[in-house]
């Protein structure tokens, strides 16, 4: 490399680290049902940089599923329309027409989901449909397709990737359908990979493989990584980053480490306290009274305070995502006279000692 | 728990010899060892787990535990007796006593019947009291999972997930079981409420003296819930002993592998910096690995370990194992 391509090199990474490569500002998303317009997401705000990989944890049905989608405009057919930003590189993505969408679908930004097995198709082989994303995207000729592909599979970890490419779905594992997912979804050289709970389906060895393919992948690619889970294991083992969602709300946003160890929500320390560990015999186990509230029954104010043990009179007020300081952010006025409890709440000596000594 | 059940606490409820069952494949020219050669007890009161990957057999033991399932050779008794010795009619209100609930509660209940038919049903098959007494029980047993009166008359669709397995568990505890084999049960559930139905799990077993078996993929909701856990690998047992000592002293390679693989909500600084990562996948149970059968997979594989079946030892007390190297030094990491 040339001593002025690598100050070109430099400047752009400088540009780069100022800029995030996704910033969703204000994205809500709204649904037609039988009974009216359904407001699933609101006020959903986060930046993701490059190369950056960020947990979006949540329950079901707290809107981290549809914010993945949002953002590659794959929304299912009772969309009833969007408000807000979804700035990609500077361009926003809600206004791209549908030609511009299909030229950054699978090739900018790619996408595995849950199920592989849905995600492929079972009448082609699997070789055919990691090629046909770069079929699509680039004008390549059929041996060099073939070629790229054959070196994808051998990097997401498929041994003899030879005798594995003219196999049809049926004939993979789970865990390696995953991987043939992944080798299509990075064949282009996406920037961004959204990730929509990509190990929940597979057993736990499996998923540690993956979990570490994905960390590696992201890291010698600089590909982002935006993993949708509900597992805050999988987070924490996977992403540097953790937004947690509450019906259809970011409720925080901080380093991975910050909200295992110093929740500010106290919806996100009483997920992370409801948690059975692995060391046996806690006694019982803390909980969150009540669930979600229903779209239809959604409170004005603090959408968690029904079941917060800290709610205090000022919750029913609207709640901003607010700055806590050293780019953290948090939905709740309390959090700074709070002090809440994180993932080692009670101090479990035994079991973080042994942790730490393996 | 009336005083001689109290006495007969750590006795065995089920005992399991030699359990062996197997499947024809659909074109029946190969035969699956779902589960092959196993060997454990039950105590009574306790909190028996059994944890395994998809397909190592787990679910099958449970369904033989229950004898939804009919053991292809080896035996399952019940309270030291064999129900398949039983007369037809015995075996039916035998079979009162040894309860299973499924994962999905959608799929276990019934959308047509109000909530209150539903925990009923057993009663009305059971013949129990009049019909009074019969909704007075399932009225009892809905307000024993914490279910609020007005569920009765509810139908599942207007219940969410953790509300309908507490109907499901409900009506596992209207015929007044003595074992509860549990496949799953919070593995649909949203994690905020997983740890309110394990805690009604632990109180109805101090309430009513009922022994568990629990059988999940989960390493924490194991860990948490069982007296002794049992690690199943393709249709055989490779570890069994305390659930501490399991945890925290593991013997088995595998049992090394999984409890290294098992994501951990810590920060970066208490994580462990060297995790074992499996390679592949496990083999079919249509032809298992010569010897032992986690060979494939072990990173401590040596060539003994293909030619012949590593015995089932108590190395410790009460603490099981299934390897040639289980007792070498270095072994393990601990």
């Amino acid at each position: 490399m040339g001593e002025g391509q690598l100050a070109q090199r430099k400047s752009e990474v400088a540009r780069e680290g100022a800029r995030p490569l996704l910033s969703v500002r204000g994205l809500g998303i709204r649904f037609k049902t039988t009974q009216g317009i359904w407001q699933a997401t609101r006020r959903i705000d986060f930046d993701i940089a490059p190369g950056e990989r960020v947990g979006i944890v949540g329950e079901s049905g707290c809107g981290k599923t549809i914010t993945g989608l949002s953002i590659l405009r794959l929304l299912p057919g009772n969309f009833a329309g969007l408000d807000g930003k979804i700035l990609f590189d500077g361009v926003d993505l809600a206004s791209c027409s549908a030609r511009q969408m299909r030229a950054i679908r699978g090739k900018r930004i790619a996408m595995i989901f849950q199920e592989p097995m849905s995600a492929l198709d079972p009448v082609f082989t699997v070789g055919h449909q990691i090629a046909e994303t770069l079929r699509v995207h680039s004008n390549v000729g059929e041996e060099e397709a073939r070629a790229r592909t054959l070196e994808m599979l051998r990097r997401v970890g498929i041994a003899s990737p030879e005798r594995r490419i003219d196999d049809y779905p049926h004939q993979l594992s789970g865990g390696m359908r995953q991987r043939v997912m992944i080798a299509a979804s990075l064949i282009c050289g996406p920037q961004l990979l959204i990730a929509d709970e990509p190990t929940t389906a597979l057993d736990v060895t499996v998923q540690a493989q993956i979990l570490e393919l994905l960390r590696d992948i992201s890291e010698t690619s600089k590909t982002a990584l935006m993993l949708i889970t509900h597992d805050l294991g999988v987070v924490a083992e996977t992403c540097t980053r953790m937004i947690t969602m509450y019906a259809g709300e970011v409720i925080e946003d901080a380093t991975v480490d910050e909200a295992l160890v110093r929740p500010l929500h106290p919806y996100t320390s009483g997920l992370l306290r409801s948690l059975p560990h692995l060391s046996p015999r806690h006694g019982r186990l803390p909980s969150i009274p009540g669930r979600v509230p229903s779209i239809t029954e959604m409170p004005a104010g603090c959408r968690f305070r029904a079941r917060c043990a800290h709610a205090a009179k000022g919750c029913e007020a609207e709640q901003k995502l607010q700055d806590a300081g050293g780019g953290r952010k948090v939905r709740c006025w309390r959090f700074a006279e709070l002090n809440l409890p994180g993932a080692l709440h009670p101090p479990d000596t035994s079991a973080s000692a042994r942790v730490a000594r393996q | 728990m009336t005083a001689a059940s109290a006495e007969q606490r750590g006795e065995p409820i089920v005992s399991v010899r030699d359990l062996q069952v197997r499947f024809q494949t659909s074109d029946r020219r190969a035969t699956v060892k779902a589960v092959d050669g196993v060997n454990f007890d039950v105590r009574r009161g306790e909190t028996f787990g059994i944890i395994g990957e998809s397909g190592s057999g787990k679910t099958t033991i449970g369904r033989a535990l229950v004898f939804l399932l009919n053991p292809s050779a080896g035996a399952i008794l019940h309270d030291g007796i064999d129900p398949l010795a039983l007369s037809r009619r015995e075996f039916q209100s035998h079979r009162r006593d040894y309860q299973i609930i499924f994962q999905d509660p959608n799929a276990a209940l019934n959308p047509r019947m109000t909530i209150l038919a539903s925990v009923l049903e057993p009663l009305e098959l059971a013949r129990v009291g009049s019909r009074t007494e019969r909704e007075r029980q399932a009225r009892e047993a809905l307000e024993r999972v914490g279910l609020p009166q007005e569920f009765g008359e509810r139908y599942p669709h207007q219940l969410s997930g953790g509300q309908k397995q507490r109907v499901v568990i409900a009506r596992a505890l209207t015929l007044k079981p003595k074992l509860i084999v549990c496949d799953e049960v919070v593995a649909a559930l949203d994690m905020s409420i997983r740890g309110d139905v394990l805690n009604l799990f632990a109180d109805l077993q101090r309430d009513l003296g009922l022994t568990y078996v629990f059988i999940t993929h989960d390493l924490a909701v194991v860990s948490h819930i069982s007296e002794r856990v049992a690690v199943m690998y393709l249709g055989q047992f490779v570890e069994l002993g305390p659930t501490e000592e399991v945890a925290e002293r593991p013997l088995h390679p595998y049992t090394i592998a999984l409890l290294s693989a098992e994501p951990r909500p810590l920060p970066s600084s208490m994580r462990q910096e060297s995790r074992i990562v499996l390679q592949g996948e496990v083999p079919s149970p249509i032809d298992p690995p010569s010897g032992c059968r986690f060979r494939t997979r072990c990173p401590h594989a040596q060539p003994l370990c293909t030619e012949r079946v590593p015995e089932w030892r108590e190395l410790k007390p009460d603490h099981w194992v299934a390897c040639h190297f289980a007792d070498r030094p270095n072994f393990s990491p601990n």
